[in-house]
């Protein structure tokens, strides 16, 4: 399977989205931003960091590089987006994905690991886990505060779109095990086709127990089968 | 011609950074303080003379970047 991951100025998880997708035998290529050609691509992942340094809103400015255009028409087309943390926010300020990442509700950048609850499996990105599993994900952000509009929530919810949600280690969702304030304590969501998954953990974090876990495996792996 | 836009948050949506403003000046004593919202502000250059021109310039500026449309809104005022 061909990946393929685009490197922003200011992007610093590139590096291990790569790493985690050579271990598990994608054929990755890196694409730097000011390119006009996408790679042929079964999978593009926006990585996670500080595109341009944040400057504007998080995403603002990486959503209108060259590249981007390329991504957009490849999304339509079908293709798998994956947008991780600076990614998510990415893809929410190109319009592929509905919403709004606030500031978090502390204030704070928060950096720790945290539960999350498998809602929805009935999708590409995570099929190879079991619906309510519990993984163990790194969040690493300063806006993943997830915001939308009461109909979308509605759609997100009724529809399936919503893979991931905070939880405590026994898998009860509430304000208490909430990291950012995320509406509902989402963590990711789908587009309608089901082909483009944004998120605010870090899955490429979590494959190897020798320095964390490997709760983010799956994700890869049910994108591969 | 110069223009300045003002970006804040949406009423409904919760202004973190605007609050702890709040709540540090009322500490300072100033209890007149009634609401405080924080945001943005972007003052632009154009080159052009005709101000319906200019602002419609800007408007389109907002709306395709400088502005999340979800979250905030924006007013255009001519310097």
């Amino acid at each position: 399977m061909n990946s393929t991951v685009i490197v922003f100025p200011g992007s610093n998880c590139d590096r291990d989205v790569a790493t985690a997708l050579t271990k598990l035998q994608f054929k990755n290529k890196m694409v730097w931003h000011k390119d006009n050609n996408l790679p042929k691509s079964d999978l593009i992942v926006i990585p996670g960091g500080f595109s341009y340094g944040d400057y504007l809103r998080s995403g603002a400015i990486a959503a209108k590089s060259n590249i981007l255009k390329e991504v957009i028409r490849a999304a339509n087309s079908g293709c798998l987006i994956l947008g991780i943390c600076n990614g998510f926010q990415i893809l929410i300020e190109t319009g592929l994905l509905q919403g709004a990442l606030l500031r978090n509700r502390n204030l704070k950048f928060i950096s720790k690991d945290v539960y999350l609850k498998v809602i929805n499996n009935d999708n590409k990105f995570c099929k190879n886990y079991k619906k309510n599993n519990i993984i163990n994900l790194n969040i690493a952000h300063n806006e993943g505060n997830y915001f939308t509009q009461k109909d979308h929530l509605k759609e997100l919810e009724d529809n399936a779109l919503i893979p991931f949600k905070y939880c405590d280690k026994e898998g009860s969702i509430n304000d208490n095990n909430n990291p950012n304030g995320s509406i509902n304590n989402i963590a990711g969501i789908l587009n309608n086709k089901k082909n483009i998954l944004g998120m605010m953990p870090h899955p490429e974090r979590m494959i190897d127990s020798l320095i964390s876990n490997t709760d983010g495996i799956g994700l890869f792996n049910s994108i591969l089968n | 011609m110069k223009l300045a836009v003002i970006i804040t948050l949406k009423k409904d949506v919760l202004d973190p950074q605007g609050k702890v403003i709040e709540q540090t000046l009322q500490n300072m004593g100033i209890n007149s303080l009634k609401n405080l919202r924080q945001g943005k502000y972007i003052e632009i250059e154009l080159d052009e003379l005709d101000e319906k021109k200019a602002h419609s310039t800007v408007e389109n500026m907002c709306k395709k970047l400088l502005v999340n449309l979800i979250i905030e809104e924006y007013k255009i005022k001519k310097i």
